[in-house]
């Protein structure tokens, strides 16, 4: 953890690192990446830096007679991770004493005697759809209707350790672990008949929530079999899984599954929670990033009836209406002292002369040397070297922050919006000096995050509001405390310098990150001679995760030089990269979008350009083209039309893999375009939304999709990899457009500057 | 949810939402939001901004589409007030909500309260929207995880629906 300072959680704040807590053994099991054994594409997990966060060792306290008077009789089959990726972000360490059951659990299964389903993972649901395409998953292999399913997530209490949603982690893993979980529950109950009926499993199939005998034309429904057992079943090593070929639920487009409580408003989110007696929190916020208090008098607020809490550098108000806790906390004369900050003018400059020590803790992600760079550049026919930056720029999640906060004596119950509910838990326990096991976090369905919801700020302001209350407290975030006080996608300045023969093969690549981020780093380009280096520097503003993190900066680098390259050796741009990329995944994501978007085709008006960018990012293959129009009197740059290709191997849910394609096209218009934040001394400048610009309706072009769907290979994720070749595909086609090269996210926050 | 809610004490501000009249002890100045949110547990409508710039509070006010968030509750005493809670009767729900249902034009579903109730006074006003339209009276409203192409689909979805239910000719 970096620090005690409050709140910093589990991400760099001010200039320091992340570093894993190494409680447990649950990290010892993290496998370092070594890019020298490491092979991109197609390695393995590929932690990203800022995201990585230990986990608090999972306890199950249950004995085996406990836990179904808790569940229920009935069948449960329980996922079991021994070593590897997986075993990272869910399980983890516990084993404390003699148990019956199982160490190591990632995901459970219960089916009850009613023959209802119900799931339990640590994942969470914030927009990303998983609680439909998990549980399509579940009832693929259990082979029952979609309906009979439940999920429970992210609820300390009841569900298996798990490090957090992020990553684009679910679908290799978690996705993948509860079709073996209901494969596993499948055969149990197959069993279960075959025992009954005196005959042998093979005679005997699974469907629609029953298990069949065809040849002797009988049938048997699941909640029979599961009638008066209490049966628990470890996930077997070999487990017969459905071939994605043959996938009747998954691989099919199925609407959210609770869909209905959205569009009725009945949806409780964490920022709707709500408990009788239960009073509103407000915090107190210092005058500048850093701020420490010299004084504060709360006399006025007190009077008011407000519960005051002054605590170190925390200070905070309770009240029966968020209308009084926002009068009393205002009510509060507070002096603060701060130092002098950098300001967003001097940002880039900055990041590169504040060197910061420490290491990616992937490992050697870090730098990575190929060949000799030095004399390949030398000797090169062209040589190019430029430099790319970006913003920093926040996650502006729909719904802000939120947390209500109960104490039943010293255990504590926090509903909260958070990505990292195992997180959180363990940041509340630290904060409170409590073991935990006597904190409980909940995360209900939560209005998005897009790696913004890491850490738990929140949580630990309403339980410390309403410890002092002694009652509930709800503390909501304002939209101007979510841009000032949450944290930031990182800003960074990328050096690329390359060199390339006369017959366009790219002989060197030298690749500087300062500060942004190392994923994504490393080309996917055949060059014989590389050298990559990730720069930690010291961040003047308080940076996280953000989707696709690190991967966006370093992409739009790289295909932007790769443009560059293009033109400088007068080769088009497609052929250019497909000269130099053995990859047959990428080389196809690249061609089907080539198809589709019509590359080749001469322009039919003026101010048009068109332009590409692609990549390999969470184990997903993207190519991004778009079509820009440049008004040349205005010069407003218009987005018009954007096709993308994506193969994120065997696709669960074909439609929700386009409305997150859809929608990283649409986020990721915004860093691309005008996203921004401005500060200046430790204060944001451009803190709301009034002030903050982020795509909408007017901005978004057609969006075209192509997916191509690998039956053959693993589902993996795709909220996050479909974003990173937008921005590069933009400057690109504004280049073709108007020989404008911008090398700066945003491009064009104020409208196009030529010449 | 009580039908109806009396304070005691104070004489309170009378509103009329979703067809049930409700007597508040809120301050006029209060915003509307937060009186429907805290006072009368009407969480469908959302905070997003609390400053008009996002449409995640938007509620009908006598018919027109009304960021919640801006409105003084003292501004809107005897007026009709439909919420996301107050759009479907009963179990039948309006064919806007079927729509974003259907064209699945969500994704997180923070924003879709504020997009439905925009999209019904949209349709009220103008029930054969062009596309263009569309765009133009929904931009106040953000999806930031980007669902808008959707957004317009179900609008779009609706207003045939509405139009063949109603015997009139749809609208492209």
């Amino acid at each position: 953890m970096s620090g005690r300072e409050f709140g910093s959680g589990d991400i760099s704040s001010r200039g320091q690192t992340v570093e894993l807590r190494s409680t447990g053994q649950a990290m010892a099991s993290v496998p370092t990446c070594s890019v020298s054994t490491c092979a991109v594409p197609g390695s393995a997990i590929e932690p990203e830096r800022y995201e990585l966060a230990a986990g608090a060792p999972y306890r199950f306290d249950l004995d085996r007679r406990e836990f179904f008077k808790f569940v229920g009789a009935g069948v449960v089959v329980f996922s079991v991770l021994k070593t590897g990726t997986a075993a990272q972000e869910s399980g983890g360490a516990r084993g404390r004493r003699d148990e019956s059951l199982p160490k190591e659990i990632d995901a459970w299964l219960h089916i009850g005697e009613s023959g209802k389903v119900t799931v339990y993972t640590g994942k969470v649901e914030m927009g990303q759809n998983i609680r439909t395409s998990l549980t399509q998953a579940v009832a693929e292999e259990l082979r029952v209707p979609m309906e009979k399913i439940e999920l429970v997530m992210g609820d300390t209490q009841l569900t298996p350790f798990d490090m957090g949603t992020f990553g684009s982690r679910t679908t290799p893993t978690m996705n993948l672990q509860l079709r073996k979980v209901a494969a596993a529950a499948r055969d149990t109950l197959i069993g279960l008949a075959a025992a009954q009926w005196k005959t042998d499993v093979r005679h005997l199939v699974a469907d629609d929530g029953k298990v069949k005998d065809p040849q002797m034309n009988r049938s048997v429904e699941y909640a029979a079999l599961t009638k008066g057992q209490q049966l628990t079943q470890t996930l077997p090593e070999e487990d017969p899984l459905i071939p994605a070929a043959n996938w009747k639920v998954a691989g099919q487009s199925a609407a959210k599954v609770n869909g209905r409580e959205f569009v009725t408003g009945k949806h409780r989110y964490p920022s709707d929670q709500k408990l009788p007696d239960m009073w509103y929190g407000k915090l107190l916020r210092p005058t500048a990033f850093g701020a420490t208090l010299v004084s504060v008098d709360a006399q006025k607020a007190e009077q008011m009836g407000a519960t005051v809490v002054r605590d170190g550098n925390f200070v905070g108000v309770a009240a029966a209406s968020s209308g009084l806790a926002e009068v009393a906390v205002a009510a509060i004369k507070a002096e603060w002292k701060s130092e002098a900050q950098p300001s967003s003018k001097e940002l880039f400059d900055y990041l590169k002369k504040n060197p910061t020590e420490g290491r990616d803790p992937t490992g050697d992600g870090d730098r990575y040397e190929a060949g000799k760079v030095d004399p390949a550049l030398a000797s090169a026919d062209h040589k190019l070297q430029a430099t790319y930056m970006v913003s920093y720029i926040a996650h502006v999640p729909l719904e802000p922050r939120a947390a209500l906060a109960k104490w039943d004596g010293d255990n504590l119950t926090v509903w909260t919006g958070t990505q990292r509910p195992f997180g959180v838990r363990g940041q509340l326990a630290e904060a409170f000096r409590m073991p935990e096991d006597r904190v409980r976090v909940l995360m209900p369905d939560t209005g998005s995050g897009y790696g913004g919801k890491h850490s738990g700020e929140t949580a630990i302001e309403a339980a410390r509001l309403a410890r002092a209350a002694k009652r509930p407290v709800k503390v909501v975030w304002t939209r101007e405390e979510e841009f000032s006080w949450a944290y930031f996608r990182p800003a960074g300045v990328m050096e690329v310098t390359s060199g390339v023969g006369a017959d366009g093969r790219i002989t060197a690549w030298e690749h500087h990150n300062y500060n942004s981020g190392s994923a994504g780093i490393r080309t996917y380009y055949e060059i014989p001679n590389q050298r990559i280096v990730f720069h930690p520097a010291k961040s003047p503003l308080r940076q996280g995760s953000y989707r696709a993190l690190a991967a966006t900066a370093n992409h739009f680098a790289r295909e932007s030089h790769m443009d560059e390259l293009a033109h400088a050796i007068k080769m088009d741009p497609l052929e250019f990269r497909l000269k130099n990329l053995k990859d047959e995944r990428l080389r196809a994501v690249f061609e089907a979008a080539a198809k589709k978007f019509g590359w080749g085709k001469s322009k039919s008006v003026p101010g048009q350009g068109f332009g590409m960018g692609g990549g390999y990012e969470k184990l997903g293959y993207i190519a991004t083209f778009a079509e820009v129009h440049v008004d040349r009197k205005s010069r407003d740059v218009k987005v018009v039309r954007v096709v993308t290709a994506f193969d994120c191997g065997a696709i669960v849910n074909p439609d929700n893999l386009r409305n997150q394609i859809e929608g990283s096209n649409v986020q990721g218009l915004g860093g691309a375009l005008f996203e921004a934040i401005s500060f200046e001394n430790g204060k944001i400048l451009n803190g709301r939304l009034s002030e903050y610009r982020v795509p909408r309706f007017s901005d978004v072009p057609v969006l075209e999709t192509v997916l191509l769907d690998r039956k053959d290979l693993p589902s993996v994720g795709a909220g996050e990899c479909p974003m990173v070749g937008l921005a590069p595909a933009i400057a690109n086609a504004i280049f073709d457009a108007t020989g404008v090269r911008l090398r700066a996210l945003p491009l064009v926050p104020d409208g196009l500057k030529m010449g | 949810m009580a039908t109806t809610s009396h304070t005691l004490g104070s004489p309170g501000i009378s509103l009329a939402i979703n067809g049930n009249t409700y007597l508040v002890d809120a301050d006029p100045q209060t915003s509307l939001l937060t009186v429907l949110r805290e006072h009368l547990d009407l969480t469908g409508s959302k905070y997003g901004c609390g400053e008009g710039q996002c449409g995640a509070c938007t509620v009908l006010v006598d018919g027109k589409a009304q960021r919640s968030c801006i409105t003084k509750v003292g501004a809107v005493a005897r007026k009709q007030i439909t919420t996301i809670e107050g759009l479907a009767k009963g179990e039948l729900l309006h064919p806007v909500q079927e729509a974003f249902l259907e064209v699945g034009a969500m994704q997180c579903g923070y924003c879709t309260s504020g997009m439905i109730m925009s999209a019904v006074a949209l349709l009220q006003r103008n029930p054969s929207p062009k596309e263009s339209d569309i765009i133009d009276f929904m931009d106040g409203n953000v999806c930031r995880c980007g669902t808008y192409a959707r957004i317009v689909s179900a609008i779009q979805k609706a207003s045939k629906g509405i139009a063949a239910a109603t015997g009139k000719g749809a609208g492209l």
